[in-house]
């Protein structure tokens, strides 16, 4: 490098520095002449030519009308409430009373296109995004050459595809052939379902004639169409499939519980979903504790409320053992008469200290909110908590069946009762146990459900058709049939919805469920020899 | 024949007595309404007569889950669907003959109407005339019975299974019933109906006049069920119940019979259904609830299983609480309810008839 251009560099930065100086001093003036309905033009033109990013938050404030200019000529903008917030920074108090600049209409021709092309060449890949979508959304002709020359320049290539979807929406409805076009092959890439209503005018249908007359782009037109078609089909399946599993996932814990106690006891519980709708509860109850005496760590309920749930529901359930369901073992069709005895008692007194409105159980915010996976399709993180959730609790009873001395026990007692008493198993301290462990895990699933919908007294009565079910589908004395079922019949019935509407659905898997048991009396993972015929 | 030889085999003495005392007491009702004027201390007011009236038709539907449950073994948490269906073959009838006397004066139902529909659906069509809408009352409960029992005990479902299954059938039969494109009223169902075969409903000779019908209804049905239950097919249901596997065993096919009750006591429901509805005036969705079936089970469990005296017995008595609890003390009435469950079958499996009849608990 020599002296010269050493000089030369010398001199352009400090020219640099001097220009970067001259022209904040323009858009100070500018701003000020915003005020002035004569020389506002001119203001607009000199901001639009400055790449300040004070420049577009001034330009953006006009044309949303929250522009401010107080007797100086400072701007401010105006935030919710009166916020008001300057925007050349500073903590500036406006002095004197505030004005807001004229917009008519013929400033806000100027404006549109001004505010439009300095966002689209912004530095900020962010702002630039965000123009192109907006821009695609408003479908203004005018704009097209501003969209075009910025598609040209760009070179991020998701900003790029977002500026040819634009352009698509507005060459769409011109009448260049090409540019029409280019624009549908633009739109099959990107399938965007937007442009189903555009593209089934332009290629008609049994009771509308087509509005394209040229074949050609009729033919781009219909493939587009089919591109388009296909990806709402696809994000629809993949979004049956993701509720299909959550749902699979709120069945499972509440098959879970009914599924040992059953498989163990040879006994339905009818109040099995009332235990749901206390663990829902005291859910709710945990978060009311929380927010009158910690409202500080308000989200901590959530990991608080998972135990709570659990030890009041098992207590509940042993209580339930020790008190009305070990009286009547070997007469299966009275317990059923009894537990329902029972869960006409819970529901009732939930909704005397209750009150029998639903309760609002607010998600933390952890759990609010989602990813978005594709446009238009939104996994929430409360659902893909439940899944996680569920696969978490059913680990834990899978490893309880298998790998504690408990659950050594409960197999034995399952598979065979006088078997496993006569090897000086307590079977009765069993039953207690094991009734206390399914109650509890019906506690965990109505924590999963707080966090779904609301909570009312009549919560379990909703899930406790479709897990009894699930038992029915899966068998019993296998964690596999429960899974299988709970999972199978979620996503069923959310794969049924959308062909057949919800109740025909849940009907045709009625049916199918009764066509399936012709095949298969004992579930879906029979258990085999003598275990079978002791059932 | 000797007729008094067979009519002892069907009830002893005793059973004859009782039996026309209630057929007395029954029937004392239109009797004393018909000499005594409005008013007078002996005459029994419009509303209890149909309540009464209600009580007969529950009674019908006891003595059925009776004979399915008492006799049979087979616990159904889906027989309301069958009463239903009866109510709303009737109502369907009743909902045409109102004619054009409906608040919108159309020849179509008010609620077709008030949907848009433009015109009545092809199985509409028929139930304009009485004679259909009976026989669609009795055989289409009956024949949803005969193909849901042809499957359900075909494979040998029974037990709590059984019970579990009945009730996500009247579950989604519920769900089904509440769409309005189901093309039977929807959520409201159907009400406001005017006349029967040419009686006006609001009138109290006409209910006076269902509630000898529903009377004579439940006696007919009590000795059919006990002509059954002391016949030998009544013993080899007794013998289903105790030990199926054992009666298979010994040549008996138990699937026919199960099969046979369960389709007949489907038919019965049906029957009281559809006399049910012109006496309440109304049948909506509801009826098709699970829990107004497990209901149904607990009329008998209170009377007494194995008993048609009981299921009479249970219904009077339970339905007769709650009319009375849920005006009185309606927080108190599902605690009575609960505790009614759980106390008759812990400590009171007998039930009322085991009182009257001295006769050890069935179990």
């Amino acid at each position: 490098m020599n002296i010269r251009s050493l000089i030369s560099l010398c001199v352009a930065c400090v020219l640099a520095l001097a220009s970067a100086s001259a022209r904040a001093q323009d858009l100070r003036q500018a701003a000020k002449d915003l005020g002035d309905t004569a020389r506002v033009e001119a203001a607009v033109d000199v901001i639009t030519q400055s790449k300040d990013p004070a420049a577009l938050a001034l330009l953006q404030a006009l044309s949303d009308d929250t522009l401010r200019l107080d007797t100086a000529g400072t701007p401010f903008v105006a935030g919710e409430g009166n916020a008001l917030s300057a925007v050349f920074g500073g903590a500036g108090k406006p002095a004197g009373a505030l004005t807001t600049p004229l917009v008519d209409n013929r400033l806000r021709r100027q404006l549109e296109p001004a505010l439009a092309s300095f966002k689209l060449a912004f530095p900020d890949p962010k702002v630039r995004l965000a123009a192109a979508k907006d821009l695609a959304k408003s479908r203004n002709d005018e704009l097209a050459p501003l969209i075009r020359a910025a598609a040209a320049k760009e070179r991020d290539p998701e900003i790029k595809r977002a500026f040819g979807l634009a352009l698509a929406q507005i060459d769409l409805n011109g009448s260049d052939k090409q540019l029409k076009l280019a624009a549908l092959a633009a739109v099959t890439a990107a399938a965007d379902g937007s442009f189903k209503p555009d593209l089934e005018r332009m290629t008609g249908s049994a009771s509308a004639k087509p509005s394209e007359t040229d074949a050609d782009v009729r033919k781009a037109a219909l493939s587009a169409l089919q591109a388009v078609n296909s990806r709402i089909m696809l994000i629809s399946f993949v979004g049956n499939l993701f509720y299909g599993l959550s749902l699979g996932s709120v069945l499972l814990l509440c098959a879970l519980g009914l599924a040992i106690t059953f498989g163990l006891l040879r006994v339905i519980n009818m109040a099995h979903g009332e235990l749901l709708m206390i663990g829902a509860y005291s859910t709710y109850a945990v978060q009311r504790f929380f927010s009158s005496y910690f409202p500080t760590h308000q989200d901590w309920y959530l990991p608080v409320a998972v135990p709570v749930a659990f030890v009041a529901t098992a207590g509940i359930g042993m209580a339930l053992e020790r008190s009305v369901i070990r009286f009547l073992y070997g007469r299966p069709l009275e317990t059923l008469l009894a537990t329902w005895g029972i869960s006409l008692i819970l529901i009732q007194t939930v909704r005397l200290i209750f009150g029998a409105q639903n309760v609002a159980v607010a998600n933390p915010s952890y759990l609010a909110g989602g990813i978005e996976v594709m446009p238009g399709f939104v996994l929430t993180y409360s659902r893909l908590a439940v899944i996680v959730f569920a696969s978490a609790v059913t680990t834990f009873v899978w490893f309880m069946l298998q790998k504690t001395p408990l659950g050594l026990h409960v197999r034995a007692v399952t598979q065979n009762r006088e078997m496993a008493a006569g090897m000086g198993i307590a079977t009765r301290r069993v039953d207690v146990w094991t009734f206390g462990i399914g109650s509890g895990v019906a506690g965990l699933g109505g924590v999963a459900l707080s966090q779904l919908g609301n909570v009312g007294p009549e919560l379990g009565q909703q899930y406790i058709v479709d897990s009894f079910m699930v038992v029915v589908l899966g068998g019993v004395g296998k964690l596999a049939g429960t899974l299988a079922g709970a999972f199978g019949l979620g996503l069923l019935n959310k794969l049924l919805e959308p062909a057949a509407g919800a109740v025909l659905g849940k009907i045709a898997i009625l049916g199918l469920i009764i066509l399936f048991i012709q095949r298969r009396p004992q579930g879906i993972f029979a258990l085999k020899g003598r275990a079978a015929e002791a059932m | 024949m000797n007729v008094k030889a067979e009519l002892l085999r069907l009830m002893p003495r005793k059973g004859w007595i009782g039996f026309g005392a209630a057929a007395f007491a029954f029937f004392l009702i239109p009797i004393l309404n018909s000499v005594t004027p409005p008013g007078s201390a002996v005459h029994v007011p419009d509303y209890l007569v149909a309540l009464i009236g209600k009580f007969l038709c529950f009674a019908i539907v006891a003595v059925a889950m009776d004979l399915l449950w008492g006799y049979t073994g087979i616990l159904s948490l889906g027989h309301g669907v069958f009463f239903a269906l009866g109510g709303y073959a009737m109502g369907m009838y009743l909902m045409l003959s109102i004619g054009e006397a409906g608040v919108y004066r159309s020849k179509l139902p008010d609620f077709m109407v008030f949907l848009d529909w433009k015109e009545l659906p092809w199985f509409w069509k028929p139930f304009d005339n009485f004679g259909f809408a009976l026989v669609a009352a009795l055989a289409v409960p009956g024949l949803l019975a005969y193909v849901f029992g042809f499957l359900a005990f075909r494979s040998r479902i029974r037990g709590v299974y059984f019970s579990i299954i009945t009730q996500a059938f009247t579950y989604a039969l519920m769900l089904l019933f509440f769409r309005n494109e189901t093309g039977v009223g929807g959520n409201n169902g159907l009400t406001n109906f005017k006349s029967l075969y040419g009686y006006q409903l609001a009138e109290s000779s006409t209910k006076l006049g269902l509630y000898t019908l529903t009377a004579v209804g439940l006696l007919v049905v009590f000795l059919l069920c006990r002509f059954i239950v002391v016949s030998k097919a009544g013993r080899v249901l007794c013998a289903i119940r105790d030990e199926e596997s054992r009666s298979r065993f010994a040549g008996y096919n138990p699937t026919s019979y199960k099969l046979f009750v369960y389709t007949l006591s489907a038919v019965i429901c049906g029957f009281a259904g559809a006399l049910y509805v012109p006496q309440v005036g109304i049948i909506n969705p509801s009826e098709f609830q699970p829990s107004s079936s497990i209901e149904m089970a607990i009329w008998v469990a209170v009377g007494g299983r194995a008993s048609l005296l009981g299921g009479v017995l249970g219904a009077f008595v339970v339905n007769g609480a709650k009319s009375w609890f849920t005006v009185a003390l309606p927080e108190a009435w599902l605690y009575i309810l609960g505790v009614l469950f759980i106390a008759v079958t812990l400590f009171f499996p007998g039930g009322l008839a085991s009182l009257i009849l001295r006769k050890k608990a069935a179990t």
